[in-house]
Formats: structure tokens, sequence, C-alpha cells
């Protein structure tokens, strides 16, 4: 074992570098669902189209204001922008005129609600955005690398990546924490999480707490894709591969965490990049490995409780 | 302009009664009246990740098919277009392909652009008695592993496409000793690795093959693979990934610096030329599935590709990709179909079985050369591939060094397997590539 780290310790380093970059966007991702899914108790398939919605918003407003001649690090504020007002309009919306109708029905028909909806966005995004990959790549090209010493020689990698993203990630943990659990609104939420009957019988107001909770769940999503942008080329169907793996996510951390949702993208991102480097063949799957492992053991996931089913 | 004659009574009555009297398997043999409308299905994706190279396919369809209407349509019989999304599965488009032939009374299909589609699509066509023209997809497989009556191709097949820049490279950097392959994981990801793995053993054995990477299909981050390359500095690295892949693989390798590092070989990169701009350094070996290219050296008819390519501009804001030249191929073949069974017909409109036999042999257009359908069903069509450069002219890199590949020295013959025939190169194969030609103008 010494041995293997001693040849190859150099090479985990640097995949480890590559682990967090990555997993600090799967988290902005699945972390909006599972809080979504913790108060609201809906399983949103469209949340991957918020992902993928705001990260064509990130493209078109970072354009748009190069374009104009805005300096430069007016990139980084069209990012939060694309966030914004993507989940400020789309989050009430769908909330309200949607989900509202569908609370008291089956999960099944939430979810097929929901899939609905989904492919309905997937269909906009083509409208308005046509079918050909969009990028900006302001953001990146303004951080440069960073190298990192290796075997005698560097390794460049974005400063983008590896410093901006788990920076925002680490901050909205740590502020999703600080509001759930230090600010009465976010104690209210959690209230209404752990028990929607006993909190609506106190007088909170369920509604708003759902339609704030999933306005604030459709802004993260939207912020995950607008952080993508810079790196990544948007294309149809992005949306789709996104809530995949943020149900795996989701389901792995425990529904309703968000530690451990921060944890659970952590060791995917993780998986992942350490796959690439030692066993290739591996990154694919390496994501249902880590929910099934994990599941096994703890069928409420990382950081769930079990739950007393109400007959 | 295809020669048409208008039905006579005799045979319109001839028709009438043998598609009533004559079981349904014979009835496809009988002189056939001649249409109000020609009607054409497509099938190409118009949703998910492929639908990039989909609707350009589609949207030139559409370009042509209002541009042959304008001329009075083929052999005299304006077209209609039918369009079925491959995007939803197999399931889904051979459901549609069934009820466009049967419900819809097509005249003929043309599909499709994923190979899966392609392998579903032409046992269908044998049992509809349809003619059906794949008109995009690339596996080499249909025709080397069946045979077929009414299904043929009107472009080259995966075969030709790799076999081109394996040879462009060992031609013009033959001193390379490692190669990492990045490709997407999925069926044309492996099989073009298979191809060039081959290939590359006979013509250049004892290449290190320092990583085979296959990320998932649709990927938004390369970080660890283009890691992973910086740290084994391959001389070489393959990818014949596509679309927002191909964009987001090359946009994170300039950033960091790896395209210093290794030459690259991107036999789709074509498509996304226009898309990655700058970001694409000179000196990287790119190619285009086809002899197709807005800017292509020698083309056959230059005004007819010009006009092409400015039409498409004009219309869609965007340079043509391959899809939409493999459409105008398709076009042109059926077109050519037509006329040569009309007249083999006595210049009457032909049945389904006249039609069908018009292709193997048939000689057509593309806007950049003459194409050809062996007896097998398979075009031949020459392959274009050249080295990136600059120039002051296009915000984004154009293909200097072009060699254009004629079609019998990268493909099997009709007969044989292409990993049998692959077996059987010998260095001449490089010794064979012909001489670059710069770009016109």
């Amino acid at each position: 074992m010494g041995e293997w780290f001693e040849q190859n310790g150099a090479l985990l380093g640097l995949a480890l570098l590559d682990g967090i970059a990555s997993a600090a966007l799967i988290f902005m991702v699945a972390v909006g669902l599972n809080l979504v899914f913790g108060v609201l108790r809906v399983l949103n398939v469209a949340h991957g189209s918020f992902f993928a919605i705001g990260g064509y918003m990130a493209a078109s407003i970072g354009l748009l204001m190069t374009a104009v001649g805005l300096p430069p690090w007016a990139s980084f504020a069209a990012l939060l922008l694309a966030a914004v007002v993507t989940g400020a309009i789309l989050g009430p919306l769908i909330e309200r005129f949607l989900l509202r109708r569908v609370y008291a029905e089956e999960s099944v028909l939430q979810l097929l609600v929901t899939f609905a909806l989904f492919m309905i966005l997937e269909d906009l995004q083509k409208i308005v955005w046509g079918v050909q990959p969009v990028s900006f790549g302001g953001p990146v090209a303004l951080m440069g690398t960073v190298d990192v010493p290796f075997a005698g020689d560097v390794i460049p990698y974005n400063a983008y990546q590896v410093i901006l993203l788990p920076v925002v990630a680490l901050l909205t943990l740590g502020g999703l924490a600080w509001f759930l659990r230090r600010t009465l609104a976010g104690r209210v939420i959690v209230a209404v999480t752990l028990d929607r009957e006993a909190a609506t019988a106190m007088g909170i107001d369920a509604g708003r707490v759902f339609l704030l909770t999933f306005t604030f769940g459709a802004v993260l999503a939207a912020l995950g894709g607008a952080l993508s942008a810079p790196t990544a080329s948007l294309v149809p169907g992005v949306g789709a591969s996104t809530i995949v793996l943020s149900f795996a996510v989701v389901a792995t951390a425990g529904l309703g965490q968000i530690e451990g949702a921060a944890l659970t993208a952590l060791m995917i991102g993780i998986g992942r990049s350490v796959a690439v480097t030692f066993e290739p063949e591996l990154e694919v799957v390496v994501p249902y490995l880590i929910m099934v492992a994990v599941l096994l053991l703890r069928p409420q996931g990382l950081f769930g409780v079990p739950e007393t089913r109400r007959i | 302009m295809p020669v048409t004659s208008p039905l006579t009574r005799r045979g319109a009555l001839a028709a009438g009664f043998g598609s009533v009297l004559l079981p349904a398997g014979l009835s496809a043999q009988a002189p056939a009246a001649k249409p109000s409308e020609l009607k054409i299905g497509i099938t190409t994706f118009l949703s998910g990740p492929a639908s990039v190279f989909g609707v350009p396919g589609r949207n030139a369809a559409e370009m042509l098919a209002e541009e042959i209407n304008r001329e009075g349509g083929i052999g005299g019989v304006p077209i209609r277009l039918f369009f079925v999304d491959e995007g939803p599965g197999i399931d889904h488009l051979v459901g549609e392909f069934r009820r466009l032939v049967q419900n819809e009374k097509v005249d003929v299909m043309l599909a499709s652009i994923s190979s899966g589609s392609c392998l579903a699509c032409t046992p269908l066509a044998e049992e509809l008695r349809k003619v059906t023209l794949l008109w995009d997809c690339g596996t080499q497989r249909i025709f080397e592993e069946g045979s077929y009556k009414y299904a043929f191709r009107s472009q080259a097949n995966s075969t030709p496409e790799m076999m081109a820049p394996l040879l462009y490279l060992l031609k013009h950097k033959p001193d390379f000793r490692s190669l990492a392959v990045v490709n997407q994981d999925y069926a044309w990801g492996r099989d073009s690795w298979e191809l060039w793995k081959a290939a590359m053993d006979v013509l250049k054995p004892g290449v290190r093959v320092v990583a085979e990477l296959f990320p998932r299909f649709g990927a938004t981050d390369f970080s660890a693979e283009v890691t992973r390359l910086l740290a084994l500095r391959p001389d070489v690295v393959l990818s014949t990934s596509w679309g927002g892949d191909l964009d987001t693989f090359i946009r994170q390798s300039a950033e960091r610096r790896l395209f210093e590092r290794s030459t690259f070989v991107l036999p789709l990169a074509e498509s996304s030329l226009e898309r990655v701009g700058r970001l694409l350094p000179p000196g990287h070996i790119v190619g285009s599935r086809g002899d197709h290219w807005h800017q292509h050296p020698r083309p056959a008819d230059p005004a007819a590709l010009q006009r092409f390519v400015a039409n498409y501009r004009r219309r869609f804001n965007a340079y043509p990709i391959y899809p939409t030249y493999h459409m105008a191929q398709a076009f042109s073949a059926l077109r050519a179909a037509y006329a040569k069974a009309t007249a083999a017909n006595g210049g009457n409109w032909p049945s389904d079985v006249q039609l069908a036999g018009a292709f193997p042999g048939l000689e057509f257009d593309s806007p950049t050369a003459r194409l050809r359908i062996r007896e097998d069903g398979q075009a031949l069509e020459p392959q274009l591939i050249g080295t990136t450069a600059q120039d002051d002219r296009f915000p984004f890199p154009i293909m200097d060094r072009m060699v254009v590949f004629p079609p019998e020295t990268i493909m099997p013959p009709v007969g044989q397997k292409s990993l049998d025939w692959i077996r059987t190169l010998t260095a001449d194969a490089v010794s064979r590539v012909p001489d670059p030609v710069r770009p016109a103008g």
C-alpha cells in the first residue's frame, strides 16, 4: 500500500483536485432538489430543466454583456443574475399554478406531472436557444490557470474550477445551514419538513413555505447551471443527465439532508475522477456504485433518519 | 431535370388492376401510377444531444425540398416531407417507420443518424419492401453483415471515416509513439476506436496506447480526463466525439494548454469549428465525415457548393455542417435513381422494386464530388481530412493541407468485412496517401 502511494500519490492528489471541483457543481444542483423534496415531498423531475435554463440564461446574459462592452468582471454578475432571474420567474409560476394542484395526489402522479413539465421545458429550450451547443467562457478566461507541480512538470488547472466553484459551494452549504438553523424563516421551513400537520396547526402558512422553498431550490439549480456554463457546452438533454445524477445524490444523502448532499457530491465527484485516473471503465458507474453501497448499509441514506410510516 | 411522360390509359388500367388482383407481395413489381406528390419519410434526431446534427439535417431537407419543388419536383412530382424524431428511441422509431409506410403511404424513407436506428430500419425496409436510403448513420456492419434489396446508403461508413484520419496522421506525423483516446461511451465511440486500433496495430505496430477513456455520453466536464492526459503527455490524442461533448472537451483542453503538449486527431471536428472558434489552435487534424466542407479545396461543382452554402447560411445563419451535406447527397441520389428507374421503365413512373433496382451502380452528384453506390448498396464517398490553421477571413479555424482520400483506397471491397480487410493492409497504404491541397482562394 505504501509503495502504491509512493508511485501514485501525486496522481491521487490531482484526482482529488478534479473531484472537488466536480463535486461543487454536483452539490449545487442536488442540494436544491433535496431541499425541495424535504419540504414539499415532491420529487421534481423538472429540476434538471432549471439547471439547463440557468446555464442557457447565463450564456445569453454573459454574451450580451460582452457585446455591449461591459467590463469583463461583469461576466460573474451574469452568472448570478441568470440564476436569480430563472429561479425567481419559473419557481413561483410552477409552484403556484402546477404543483399546488397535485400536493394531495399520489406521488406517481406528481412524478408524471413534473416529468411532463420537464419535457415542455426541454422543448422551450430548443425553441429559445436552438439545438447547437451554447457556451460562455468569459469567467474562466478571466481567472486564468493555476499550475500544480507534478513529476518535475506542472499541470495547469482552471482557477475558476478549482478555486471559485468549491468556494461558492462551501458558501452555499454554510449559508444554507445558517439560514435553516439560525433564522426564523429557516426554522419555519425545518418545522414544515419535520411535521407539516403540526406546523400548520401552530399557524405556519405551509403554502407560503412551499412557494419560497421551491423558488429557492429553483434558484440553486439555476445557479448550478449558470456556474457550469463557462466550462461546458449546453445542449438539448443536459437537463436529463443532470437530474439523473442529482437523484443519485439525493437518494444517497438521505432525503432532505443538505450536509448529506455535500458529502455525497464529494464522494461522487472524487470517485469519478479517481476512476478516470486509475480505472477509467468504472467512471460511468461510480455514482451508482456509491449509491448502491450506501443504500445497502443505510437504506435511509447517509444522513437520513428512519421514518415511522403512518397507516 | 429528369425526363418524364404522363401515364397512358393502358398503363393506368394495368396499374390499377395489378394493385387489386395481385397478391401484396407481387404488387410492388407492378407498374406504378405517377403520384400527385412524392412522400418522403425522414428519420432524424429532433430532440436530445444528437439534435445538433439532426436539426441541421432537417433544415437542409426542408431547404432542398423547397428548391426541388420550385423546379417542378422529382420527375415532375412535387415532394412532401414527413419527419420522425429518433430521440425517443428505437421502439418509437420502428413504430413510426411502419406508420409512415403503411398509413401515410410514403414512397421513400430516409433513415437515420444513429447507427442503432439504421440497424433497426434496414430489416424493416426489406419487410415492407420500401426503398430506404441510409442518409447519415455510420456503422459499416449493415452492408457487410447483411444483403438488402431495398436499403442503400448514400454516403460513406465508419471504416473510411476512421481510415482517412489515421492514414493522414501516419503520413504527416509518422514519428508518434504514444496515443490516448477519449471517445464517448456508446456504440460509435467504441466501434470507431476498434477500427482505429486494428488499423494502427497493422500499419504502425508498437504505438503505446497510454489511456483509453470513454466518458459518459453527454458529459459536461472533462477535467479529470484532461488532467490525466496532461500527466501522461501522449504524442497523439484521438477523439471521435461530437456535439457538445467535443466542444467542451476542446474548450477545457485549450484552457489547460493540452493542445501544446499533444497533437489532436478529431475526425468529426468540422461540425464544431464554427462554435469553438479560435479555441482550437493550428496544427491539429480534423475531418468532416465525408468529402464536404464550405471551403472545399477542389469541389466538382464550385457553383453548386457556393449556392448550397450561401442558401443555407442565408436561411439558418450558420455554415452548413456534414449532416446537411449528407442530406443533400441523399436527395441527389434519390433524384438520380428516379430518373434512372423512369428511363428504364420506358418513361413511366417506377414501382418500388424498379426504383430499388436503380440504386446498385447509381452515380449521383454531391456539391463536391461524383459518388457511386456499389452493388452491395454502400456508396463510395471520398474523405476530406485537413490540419487546422488560422485565416483572417474567418473567426474560426479552417482546414489547411487538405487531403481528399479516394474511397476505394480506404474501405474494403464488396464482400469483405472491414476488420478482415484492415488485417491485409501494408505500408503501401500510407505511401499511397494523396498529396495535400491548399484551400481555395
